[in-house]
């Protein structure tokens, strides 16, 4: 079986700082990393590589210093990295980044077939998801997104059965294969790196493919070019007005806000009726 | 492209009830379609909706888009999607607003890639610019520290999927009427690739977050795990739920579950408690709507005051235990008053 699991790196916008003054944002010293979700993607690709044999190859459009990235899907487990680098490829949005990696999959097509593609249910700089599904509708085959369990994969009947994370609880859902999962963080702990791992990934060199390197490209479809939307303007988030405040040591702190609730007697009526 | 007009909002339905943001995004689009002086149309799929049509013009629809079929009984993306581009193609809307609801996003990602057109994710502010005719979706950008405003220039139609909560449905007009256009899905179940075996609906959760009306919050500010039984007290005694900020989530104090704000759960009760939360933007964004919010942090330049209706500067283990046993002893009062009466 070969899975392949779609990475992305990323600023780590959890450290991001905005200036607020100039309403830019500050990236210095921000570090590059392996988009969370994707880790979690990455991670289990490998667990069905344990299960059920076979191999786990990653793949990434991004500029050339994602080959440290890929490295690090690798110490998680992954055989093989594939990237795809180009400045054609600069300033896509989710439709130009789900052709250009359609594009991509054509080509590892010609080497051997894909039977689950595997992609994080977000990135937290995109952080819209939807480049998922666009793979899957440009291969055509189905996409399952907010998977929190793989089931069972049956390989002679082609099906698989993954568990799909509802917002008020999950569905199962068997799906013919090749398909195409986006997984949520539940689906697994990422584990610590075997040492073998660690060893192969430092001298792990990615497949790196340029535009002409993979075929048919409509090259209008690619980058900031390709992209249908266009950020026009960044600006702070509005700001609030904040409210009164309550006065006084503890004491007479709580007793205001007891008396401020007791005013709506509506909201704890039905704690009664229901209790 | 000049030919596409319209504004559609899709109305995604669970069990026979149509879900909240369908009907505010039936709100918000109702005053793009005004901008644009266009109609305003609802996109209905399932297996036994028409009963729900009637709701969708009282909530502010010109029209109608219905499919009604067996195949349609449970969410899939390939049938849904299939049915919704049949319409997109046919009537070619300028504006296709989503709920974005785990459904939503993921019909609404397979759609606009088949229609080769751009989608905004996520979006928490809408608005029109009449003289281009342009969709300006904004949305929390880089971890949300800072709002982008997105534009699709070229291509039609402009999408975008709206977060829950954000908008705000119009109050029903009953009898409203308006025109209902219907269509067959032709499409067999020998041609799809996947098939819903079950649906398990979580009942471990005896109250619903975004449900609730009183929350009561606890950020990184009571200090340890021990601290923060303080707020599981207050929400018992209230009879609230529990909420968190991710810090709090991500030092294990309290469950996932629990998390409100931007990778949480958005929330809007009655009453929002925030003890000891900074009021990060990413915080924020999550309860700002709440009708009521207290807010308790020691600091006073804390930004959660920005968002509150009572700031309290304080400190929440000190006020806390007060507070807990004033809430009890009146609550207690309140019910023996009721008794007697
Ligand atoms: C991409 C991204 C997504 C995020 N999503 C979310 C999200 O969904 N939800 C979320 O909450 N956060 C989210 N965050 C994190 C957010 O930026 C903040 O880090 C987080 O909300 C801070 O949690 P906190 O307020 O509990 O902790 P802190 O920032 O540490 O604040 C603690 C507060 O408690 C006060 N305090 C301390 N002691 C006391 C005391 N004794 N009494 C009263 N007050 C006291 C302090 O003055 C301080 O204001 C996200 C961040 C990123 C980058
Ligand atoms: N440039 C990229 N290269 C490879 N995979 C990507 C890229 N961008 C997005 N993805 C995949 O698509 C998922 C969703 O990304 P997004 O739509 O940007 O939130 C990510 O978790 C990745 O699995």
């Amino acid at each position: 079986m070969h899975i392949v699991v779609c990475v992305k790196q990323v600023p780590d916008t959890r450290i991001i700082k905005v200036n607020p003054k100039t309403n830019t944002l500050d990236r210095r010293g921000i570090p590059a990393i392996l988009n969370p979700f994707d880790s979690h993607a990455v991670e289990a690709g490998v667990r069905l590589k344990e299960k059920y044999g076979g191999s786990v190859s990653v793949v990434s459009m991004g500029p050339p210093n994602a080959v440290k990235m890929i490295r690090k899907c690798v110490e998680i487990g992954a055989d093989e990295g594939y990237l795809i680098s180009d400045r054609f490829f600069a300033g896509a949005d989710t439709l130009a980044t789900s052709y250009a990696l359609y594009k991509a999959f054509e080509k590892m097509l010609e080497e051997k077939p894909v039977d689950i593609i595997i992609c994080g249910k977000q990135t937290i700089d995109g952080d819209t998801g939807q480049v998922g599904p666009g793979i899957a509708r440009r291969l055509d085959i189905p996409p399952i997104t907010n998977v929190i369990e793989i089931k069972e994969v049956d390989e002679k009947a082609r099906k698989v059965i993954v568990k799909r994370k509802l917002e008020d609880g999950y569905e199962m859902i068997e799906s013919s294969m090749p398909c195409l999962l986006t997984v949520e963080k539940d689906i697994n702990p990422v584990s610590y790196s075997p040492l073998p791992n660690m060893i192969r990934a430092a001298r792990y060199e990615p497949t790196i493919w340029k535009v002409d390197d993979l075929n048919d490209v409509d090259k209008k479809q690619l980058g900031l070019k390709g992209s249908p939307t266009i950020v026009a303007k960044m600006f702070a988030p509005p700001k609030l007005e904040g409210g009164k405040k309550i006065e006084g040591n503890a004491e007479q702190q709580s007793r205001e806000i007891v008396s401020l609730l007791l005013e709506k007697p509506e909201l704890f009526e039905k704690k009664r009726g229901g209790a | 492209m000049e030919n596409n007009r319209g504004v559609w909002v899709y109305m995604e339905q669970k069990e026979g009830q149509i879900v909240n943001v369908s009907l505010e995004l039936l709100g918000a689009g109702r005053k793009l379609a005004e901008k644009l002086d266009v109609p305003l149309s609802g996109v209905l799929l399932g297996d036994k909706v028409k009963h729900l049509i009637p709701t969708i013009f009282e909530y502010g629809a010109d029209e109608v888009y219905v499919m009604d079929d067996p195949i349609l009984k449970n969410y899939r993306t390939e049938s849904f999607m299939k049915g919704v581009n049949y319409y997109a193609e046919k009537y070619q809307p300028e504006i296709f607003l989503f709920g974005a609801t785990p459904n939503g996003k993921d019909l609404a990602s397979a759609v606009a890639t088949d229609l080769c057109t751009g989608l905004t994710a996520d979006t928490t502010m809408l608005d029109v610019e009449v003289e281009t005719r342009l969709l300006e979706a904004s949305r929390p950008a880089f971890g949300g520290n800072i709002m982008a405003t997105i534009l699709c220039k070229k291509h039609r139609p402009q999408m975008a999927t709206v977060r829950p909560k954000v908008m705000k449905a119009l109050q029903p007009e009953m009898g409203r009427k308006g025109k209902i256009i219907e269509d067959s899905l032709n499409v067999k179940e020998e041609s799809l690739r996947t098939k819903v075996l079950e649906i398990v609906k979580d009942t471990k959760k005896k109250l619903k977050l975004d449900e609730a009306d009183i929350i009561v919050a606890g950020g990184k500010g009571l200090g340890d795990e021990k601290g923060f039984t303080l707020i599981h007290e207050l929400a018992e005694v209230l009879g609230g739920s529990v909420g968190a900020s991710r810090d709090v989530v991500e030092a294990g104090w309290v469950g996932h579950d629990h998390q409100i704000g931007q990778t949480g759960i958005t929330v809007t009760p009655k009453i929002y408690f925030a003890i000891g939360i900074s009021g990060a933007v990413q915080h924020v964004v999550g309860m700002k709507n709440s009708e009521l919010i207290i807010a308790i942090n020691k600091d006073p330049d804390a930004a959660i005051f920005d968002a509150s209706t009572y700031s309290v500067i304080g400190d929440a283990l000190e006020i806390l235990p007060i507070l807990i046993e004033e809430f009890r002893a009146a609550l207690k009062q309140e019910d023996g008053e009721l008794k007697h009466a």
